[in-house]
Order: C-alpha cells, then structure tokens, then sequence
C-alpha cells in the first residue's frame, strides 16, 4: 500500500453534503474488472456536460484552474455515502487527490480510503468553511498542508489540529499491506478456529 | 459480569484477537461476493498469490448486471457487462468457492439469496463488498458492507481488524399508522435524523412495531440503515426468526440445530444493557412515506407539502437541497401526489421478497396500471419468482399490465445500457434516489412496494389507502 506522510498543495471545495459514491464515480464508468484506469470516469455525472460527449462542464470545480491540479478535496457531511464500491476510491487517487477534508465520511468509504493511502481528515464543519473561504479568496496563492506525522492542516494562518485512529494513523504512514499485518496472527487464528468447532459446531460449512 | 448489547454478545464470540485501542481481529464466519465488486476482490486476491483460507465459507452470485428481461440466461444489462460475469465465474471456480450463476435456482441478489439459503444465520457474521449486506441483520446476524480491499482481506485471513462500534439502540413502539409498512419505518427515521443520522453506529431496532414485522420486513428496516448512515442495523432473533430459518439449504439441521437454537435463544441484550444513544420512534406517527428528493433523508408523508430549502445548516445543507429541488424538477411548497410518474419499479434487495410482492399483488389484484405508465416487477431471487408464480401472483401482476423479469438487481442502479428516458419520474421500491442512480437524468421517488404499486394505478404518487 502506498504510504503517505504529508501534502502541499491546492485545495478544491465540493462542500454539498451527501455526496454518493454513485457521484463520484457512476457504475457505468467501472468497464472493466480492474482498479485502474478509473480516473477519467471520476464525477462523470457533474464533470461532463453529457456521458458520451465528455465536454467538460466549465462550471464544475475540478474543471477550473487551478482546481484542476488539486490534491486536497474540501468536502461537505457524510461524503461517500452509500455504495461500497472502492472504485471511488481507485478513481480519486488515480485522478490526484490524496487528502479529503469533511465533517463526516461514509464509513465504508473511509476504510477504504485508509486502505489505499487516501487520507480522509475529519474537521467541524465550520473549520471546513473556514478553509473554504481562506482558499476561495486565492486559491493559487493559498496552498493547503496537511501533515499526517503532526496530524495538523495548514493555509497561511489556519491551523487546525485532527485526529485519526491510531491504527489507521500508522497503516497509512508506514503503507503497511494489511493482510501480511494480519497473518502475523495466523497461529491466534488458527487457535479460534479450533476452539470454535467445538463451541459453534453449528457455524462449520 | 457487566450487561451486554446483542450486538457485544455477537462481537465477543468472534474475536480472535484485541489488536489495541478498541480494534479487534474478528472472525468472520460467511463471505458473500458478487460480480461487481467481489470479481476485482478475488482477481486481486489471485494476482498477489494468495488462497482463499476457507472456500467453503465463500459464496458468489451474479446478480448486478446480468439481464433481467424474460428468459435471459448469460447476457447483461450492461454493455460489455458480460466480461464480468465471465470474470467472477473463471474466478469462482479457480478458488473452490460457491457460484450460483445467471442460470442457477438459487440465484439472485445477495441479500436476498444469503437468508433464503440459510446462509445468513442469527449470531454468525457475514461480510460482502456492498452496502446493503446490513439487510441480513433483520435475522440477527452481524453483517456488514466493507470496501473489496477489505474482502481480499477476509478472503485471505477469514478475518477483519475492525474498531468496535459505538451502539444506539432505535425503539420503534405503538402499532404502525394505516398503510404503513416497514419501508416507511425506515424512511420515516431517515427523514427525522437526517441520512447521517446513524453517525455510523452499530443499531439495534427494539420495540413491540418491530417485533410485530415479519422477518422480510425486518431486512427492508436493516437493508436501509445504511441509508441511515448506521454501520449496520440488526434485529434480536425471536420465534419468528427461528421459524424462518428452519429447513434452510446451508441452515444447520439434526443436533446442530438444537445447539444452534440454545445459543439463539441467548442473542439478546440484556434488561441492564447500555448504549451510547437510544432513540423512540413512536410508530403510530408514520404514515405512508415518498422521497421528493435526491437523499433519502428528503422525505415526507404522501401529501405533504415538499418542504422549503433548509436556511442555515450550512452551505453544503443549502446546495444540496437546491440541487436536489431543481434534478427532482419540484418546488417547495408542492404536492407529489399531484405529479405523474412515467414509471413504477419493484424490485432490489430492499423490497423484492415474497412478502413484498404480495403486498403489492393485494393492491394490484383485479387493476389497470394508468396508461403511459410502464410498470416492472424484478423478483429479488429465482426462488421468490417461482414461489411467486406458484402463488399466481405473476398473473396478477401482468394482468394489471406489469413486465415480470428474472431475478436481479435491475433497474436499481444504472450501469449503462437501456433504461428510463432522461427527466421520467419513477416510483421505486429500491434504497437510493440519488442523481443518476437509475440513469442519467431519472428522478426516482422511494416508497414501499404498496404505495408503488398504487401510484403505478393512479398514474400519480399516492398511496394505497386512496384506492376505492
Ligand atoms: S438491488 Fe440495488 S441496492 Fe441492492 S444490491 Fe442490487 S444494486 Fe445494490
């Protein structure tokens, strides 16, 4: 998994709340059984002025410079609601973005974020408007920091501390691959699943 | 000992072993996958050289974009779709694992095949890379949806290293108001606490209005806690449970059974039990529901008024009210039962069990859907439609001028190929009126299979209740 540490770069808001993962990327964009190869696919819905002519909508906010070389998504409550597909995760990263900053994530979309090394920064809501209104008065000049290892985000003189599990903190700062992390337990697994036929004999396929 | 949640009792069981800070390393007891999203799971599984620990524990069924039209065998809905079908089968059989393809009986959508297999049990956990795996819940499993990197990960492990959940506990009491079923319960919540009002706790639904549902019922409550914002919602096993699983094809059987229904018998959770948050619904309020909106939080009594945007509650709560009225094409102020509907969906895993159908046959039996209006059932499995046709409710619903499909996921979701026109205005059994989410365009209003079965007759949103 791809480690990540800390960030600088140019913040885009998207601040309306429930955005779906339908939204960020619709299922018909996911042709074929691949992570890969997503980006192009991502808010298609919002991004295009139509599916199958791939006009871009200058009115979209990833369409506008310099929000088109953003790397931090200002986020508005529950993003990623709904579907579990981890291809809105795939089609982020591959597009740029590493850092999403809302009040609230779906939950299946934030671990799948973790599990990616797609950091999601929880902050209050109106410390997301704050940063929102700092970039919107220059979002050239104003490019945003968000460092993992002092678990603090940055804009001239925002600062705001978050916090993440610290888990999660260190599966993404060191790119830990988590299933070899798990198999370090093998022998405890292994364990349950003995006792287990005994205990719940009625469980075994 | 300290009083237990059910949801405490089912998470102590499983844990193999305390990984620190609240993480625990659960066992998990069933997998389910499915094309979309498990093919990319055991493909990726395959490319980094690892086996499925436990094939006997891992089931696959095609149920997303394969057809659903009249006599499909193989083909998808969507273009190109059929290279995922073929993927998840070449993947199935390369792990050892359980496939019911397109052209098997026991096909169908996941969360309608895993209980009606007896598959999903009281007490066992079950993952699935998809949202709705919650739905099973309603017998009293602990399932939940996790991304396909988390499915690898259990594929791999028979395990997931997951933070335990703070619990609320939602008591729904009081005899539920006229016409109202289980999908308005659900809606009804949503509409009072917002779509993140579950603030991805674990829920336990508890009160005398949920243990008069039927178990379907239960997983239509279960399948939606997601739309809740819940991590997942479960309900305690009781007689009704145990009745319903009995005799299931994976469902234990001999003395098993007898083990089995000792330890049921314990999934409760105690008088003394506490919860982070406890809310009461009062059951007798909850009139027939319809979304007006694009989240299924936008929700209101068929009747109400759509309400005004929302003034404060901050920008993101503003625009998405303003961008939901005008992709909706509504006004504040209007009526939904004044608006036409082009289309009447039943079907998905919220609202496609047997149950269900009847439900909607018992508003359709001796009706005409209003002309213009096209009108699909999608059985949620092959083995509801046979019991379905068995029961003739398919005659029913053809004759009220219904299609009648194969089982599937359908028209819940768009993956591209046919569909509703841009701008038609749908009413749906599913979970999701999300933008697009049944093509490009189409305004999906959310109800309970009788209100879409009523609105498919009146030509117009409204509920059953308004039939002579
Ligand atoms: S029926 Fe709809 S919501 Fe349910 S699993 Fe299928 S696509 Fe998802």
């Amino acid at each position: 998994m791809r480690a990540f540490t800390r960030i600088t770069g140019i913040a885009a808001p998207l601040l309306r709340a429930n955005v779906d993962t339908d939204a960020i990327i619709p299922s018909r964009e996911m042709k074929q059984v691949s992570k890969k190869g997503l980006a192009e696919g991502l808010f298609a819905g919002w991004r295009y002025r139509s599916p199958e002519s791939r006009e871009p909508d200058p009115e979209f906010v990833l369409n506008r410079q310099p929000f088109d070389r953003a790397v931090i998504l200002l986020a508005g409550r529950n993003f990623g609601c709904g579907s579990s597909r981890e291809h809105a995760v795939w089609a982020l990263l591959e597009w740029g973005i590493r850092v999403i900053i809302a009040p609230s994530f779906g939950a299946i979309f934030r671990a799948n974020c973790i599990r990616n090394g797609l950091l999601p920064v929880i902050l209050d809501e109106s410390d997301v408007e704050a940063l929102t209104e700092r970039v919107l008065q220059d979002p050239e000049g104003t490019p945003v920091t968000v460092d993992l290892v002092s678990c603090r985000v940055s804009a001239r003189d925002i600062e705001i501390r978050f916090q993440v599990p610290p888990r999660d903190r260190q599966m993404l700062l060191e790119g830990l691959d988590p299933v070899e992390a798990t198999l370090r337990h093998l022998p405890e697994i292994e364990a349950f699943e003995a006792a287990d036929r005994g205990l719940r004999p009625w469980v075994q396929l | 000992m300290n009083a237990s949640t059910l949801i405490d009792k089912i998470w102590s069981a499983h844990r193999v072993v305390s990984l620190g800070d609240d993480v625990d390393l659960l066992y998990i007891d069933r997998i389910f996958l499915h094309e979309r999203t498990g093919s990319i799971a055991l493909r990726s599984l395959a490319d980094a050289g690892r086996q499925v620990r436990n094939p006997r524990a891992v089931f696959v069924t095609i149920d997303h974009i394969v057809e659903t039209t009249p006599g499909r065998r193989h083909s998808s809905r969507m273009p190109g779709g059929e290279v995922f079908i073929e993927a998840t089968r070449q993947s199935a059989r390369a792990a050892g694992v359980t496939l019911f393809d397109s052209d098997d009986p026991r096909q169908g959508i996941v969360h309608v095949v895993s209980p009606e297999q007896g598959i999903a049990l009281p007490g066992v956990t079950l993952v699935c890379p998809d949202s709705h795996t919650s739905t099973v819940g309603g017998l009293g499993a602990l399932a939940w949806g996790i991304g396909s990197s988390d499915a690898e990960h259990a594929l791999a492990t028979q395990t997931l290293a997951m933070k335990r959940p703070p619990q609320t506990r939602v008591r729904f009491d009081g005899h539920l108001g006229s016409g109202a079923r289980a999908k308005d319960l659900i809606l009804y919540l949503i509409g009072q606490y917002g779509a993140a009002g579950g603030a991805g706790h674990a829920i336990e639904f508890a009160g005398s209005a949920i243990e008069a549902l039927d178990v379907e019922g239960r997983f239509t409550l279960c399948n939606m806690a997601v739309e809740f914002g819940a991590w997942t919602g479960i309900v305690a096993p009781d007689d009704r449970t145990i009745e319903y699983v009995q005799g299931r094809t994976w469902a234990p059987g001999g003395a098993q059974w007898d083990a089995a229904l000792a330890y049921w018998r314990t999934l409760r959770s105690d008088e003394e039990a506490r919860f982070e948050r406890e809310l009461a619904i009062d059951a007798r309020d909850v009139k027939p529901q319809v979304t007006w909106g694009t989240s299924p939080q936008q929700v209101i009594a068929i009747g109400d008024p759509v309400p005004p945007a929302p003034v404060g509650g901050g920008r993101g709560q503003e625009e998405a009210a303003r961008r939901a009225l005008e992709y909706m094409g509504l006004n504040p102020g209007d009526r939904l039962t004044e608006y036409p509907i082009d289309a009447a969906f039943i079907g998905s895993c919220t609202n496609s069990r047997l149950t269900d159908l009847r439900e909607a046959a018992a508003v359709l039996r001796g009706r005409r859907v209003a002309t213009g209006v096209r009108a699909l059932c999608v059985p949620g499995s092959t083995v509801v439609k046979k019991a379905a046709e068995e029961e003739g409710i398919d005659r029913v619903f053809k004759d009220a001028g219904f299609e009648w499909h194969e089982a599937g996921c359908s028209m819940c979701f768009y993956a591209g190929g046919a569909t509703f026109p841009p701008g038609s205005r749908v009413i749906s059994s599913t979970n999701r009126p999300f933008e697009g989410r049944q093509g490009p365009g189409v305004r999906t209003h959310l109800a309970s299979p009788a209100t879409v079965a009523a609105s498919a007759i009146l030509g117009r949103i409204g509920h059953a209740g308004e039939l002579s």
